[in-house]
């Protein structure tokens, strides 16, 4: 009988293909490398000098996502508006596919989007497997029970050539959260609240397993949602032992194993899971009954508070600062500040339940005039389902600008961006100073929040709302 | 990768903890599919006005931070996106080596791989650091140890593998290509397949 095992020991014994030694650091396999345009020229650029090809491309799946504009015109016109370089970069990754014999996920594949969306929604994010691609929100696929984390474009140089990575492996560090949600209270509030509990380098090091009755009655967009923000805790993988709720969604997409093979998958899938008496270097408990929705008031995503609750102090001099950028005071709520935009889109709230709930709040209400507000759809097939289910009409009538599938205002890099000083309600992941435009001010909260502010034209509380 | 073994240098202090790097190379100038030039942009909306001036009062610009090849940042380094280009930009810009009382796992392994130290200290020695800024600091890697003025030696922890490779200019994706046929041989036996 073997030790005990966390959910992270059982995925990475699996895929350790030499063992790592004081000297030298594990080769660990890669079943997944989802690839995008900004990360991976240079990377493609190494292969060539060296000769190389990819080694897998059956593994490998690449889209179009961080600078490809999101207005609702023609797409050459589209990659002009975002400037010269984002086109080049667009027009090279189409070279490279092409050249190294990969399948785009391009214009005109009706399955292009953000790369942590399509993964799960193609069903090839699957529990068990590791998965990489260059950007940090890559721990979104641990959601499912995968290993799944970023990397820098030297690494994706390094999985395209061999499909290994040389990995040291980490900690391990259990965030359990008991109880339940109230109402109003959603899992982007969850995960703020996790962040402001253990930092922004709380999870430095370390690999989190999600666990407790909150996580196991949340659905899968939900969980991707808590893996995803793992990043802003600092640690490059946040893991959700796979269950019935996982296999429901995974079942018949056009990706996850079929038939037989579905059969198989789901016996393997079922021993993903941390065993009675397995332990974690360190661990921390959250009761979810006692939160309320969340938002950020300073420049990282750890500087958060309950949407009624006053503002912090502190004399810390980064604190300060912080506080100085975002032109908020301490001891007020920040339900006082009035807002200029409103984003929901990104790889942590731009999948279909995230549309939905913004739909529902905003219907039959009108966006306040001093207000812009964006929805962006996490990929073009979350674009045609809500079309279909006519949100998109409901949120344009109230008054918001229903547009093209990708990253956006989360990145500020394809054209979507706050001027200095405006402040946006943002459904993504960073609050950081100039993230969204320089000198833009973020305020980072859940759907729910970021349409209730649009409403309202001030930061406000979604449970008047609904 | 050039080898990387010693190094000194005067110190350029950025004492704000949580350092991410949008702030280190802004995404906009991501836009870019080589790995040279960036350098100039680095710390860009730290360092520059609207109209492109620069901001006297940030520390790059002062005239003793000219050549400083050190960077003394506040704890946590680094976090946020994965990008490559902020090692990337700061090596162009002319550091060699980044210190601080932790670094963010992704800046710091990508830093290493490309010959940017990213060194981890105590936090006595931190503050030290960000208490004379432009002090006289020298790193050994081989001997993992920064001695400060010439005279105090504060040893450093670094993977042994990372060691190997600054001091060799070792390029891992060589190392990782000489395992084809453990990696071809795991792929054969392994129970399932992706």
């Amino acid at each position: 009988m073997s030790n005990p095992s966390t959910l992270f020991e059982k995925v990475w014994a699996d895929h350790v293909v030499v063992d790592e030694t004081p000297e030298t650091p594990a080769v660990l396999y890669i079943d997944l490398h989802i690839i995008h345009e900004v990360t991976t020229p240079q990377a493609f650029s190494v292969l060539r000098d060296n000769g190389l090809a990819v080694r897998r491309r059956d593994l490998t799946l690449p889209t179009l996502d961080h600078s490809t504009p999101t207005t609702p015109v023609s797409m050459f016109k589209d990659l002009l508006v975002a400037g010269e370089g984002a086109a080049n970069q667009v027009r090279q990754m189409q070279q490279n596919c092409e050249d190294f014999g990969l399948d785009l996920l391009g214009y005109g594949s009706g399955q292009r989007g953000i790369v942590h969306v399509i993964g799960p929604e193609l069903g090839a994010t699957q529990p068990g497997k590791t998965i990489v691609c260059g950007d940090s929100h890559s721990s979104t696929h641990g959601a499912f029970g995968a290993l799944a984390f970023g990397i820098g474009t030297t690494e994706v140089g390094h999985v395209l050539a061999t499909q290994c990575l040389l990995q040291r492996k980490p900690k391990t560090l259990a965030v359990n959260v008991d109880g339940e949600l109230p109402e109003g209270v959603t899992a982007k509030d969850l995960i703020l609240a996790i962040i402001g509990k253990i930092g922004v380098n709380g999870g430095t090091g370390h690999v989190i397993e999600y666990r407790g009755a909150a996580i196991r009655a949340m659905d899968m967009e939900s969980r991707m949602t808590i893996c995803n923000m793992s990043i802003e805790g600092g640690a490059r993988a946040g893991m959700i032992a796979p269950d019935e709720t996982t296999f429901d969604y995974l079942r018949g997409r056009s990706r996850a194993p079929q038939g037989a093979a579905w059969d198989e998958a789901i016996e393997r899938w079922r021993l993903l899971r941390t065993d009675d008496g397995a332990s974690f270097d360190k661990s921390v408990t959250l009761d979810a009954s006692e939160l309320q929705p969340m938002v950020t008031f300073g420049t990282n995503p750890g500087m958060v508070v309950g949407i009624n609750d006053p503002i912090p102090d502190s004399s810390d001099a980064s604190f300060k600062k912080a506080l100085d950028y975002m032109q908020v005071e301490s001891g007020k709520p920040m339900t006082v500040n009035t807002v200029d935009i409103v984003f929901v889109g990104s790889c942590t709230n731009g999948r279909i339940s995230d549309i939905e709930e913004t739909a529902r709040i905003l219907q039959g209400r009108k966006v306040a005039d001093s207000v812009r507000m964006m929805v962006v759809p996490g990929s073009e097939q979350v674009k045609k389902e809500a079309e279909e289910r006519g949100l998109d009409r409901v949120i344009t009538a109230a008054g918001a600008e229903w547009r093209e599938a990708g990253c956006s205002m989360c990145i500020g890099m394809n054209g979507d961006i706050a001027q200095p000083g405006q402040l946006t309600v943002s459904t993504s992941n960073r609050n950081f100073e100039g993230r969204q435009g320089v000198g833009a001010r973020t305020v980072l909260a859940s759907p729910a929040t970021a349409a209730a502010s649009a409403i309202a034209g001030y930061v406000a509380d979604p449970r008047t709302y609904s | 990768m050039k080898p990387v073994n010693k190094i000194r240098s005067k110190t350029v202090v950025l004492p704000t903890r949580d350092i991410d790097t949008d702030q280190i190379i802004s995404a906009r100038f991501l836009t870019t599919t080589t790995r040279e030039g960036l350098g100039k942009n680095v710390f860009h909306d730290l360092r520059y006005n609207a109209d492109g001036s620069e901001k006297p009062d940030f520390v790059l610009n002062k005239p003793e931070s000219k050549g400083c090849r050190i960077l003394i940042g506040g704890n946590n380094f680094g976090c946020g996106s994965s990008r490559e280009h902020a090692p990337w930009a700061l090596l162009d810009y002319g550091f060699e080596a980044v210190i601080s009382t932790e670094i963010a796992d992704i800046f710091r392994n990508n830093a290493l791989k490309n010959g940017l130290l990213a060194i981890v200290v105590d936090s006595d020695t931190h503050q030290w650091l960000l208490d004379n800024p432009g002090a006289d600091v020298a790193i050994d890697v081989a001997a993992a140890t920064i001695t400060l003025l010439g005279a105090k030696i504060i040893e450093f922890a670094i993977d042994g593998f990372a060691q190997h490779c600054l001091i060799e200019g070792i390029d891992q994706l060589g190392f990782l290509r000489q395992q084809t046929s453990t990696i071809e041989s795991y792929e054969e036996n392994r129970s399932w397949k992706p």
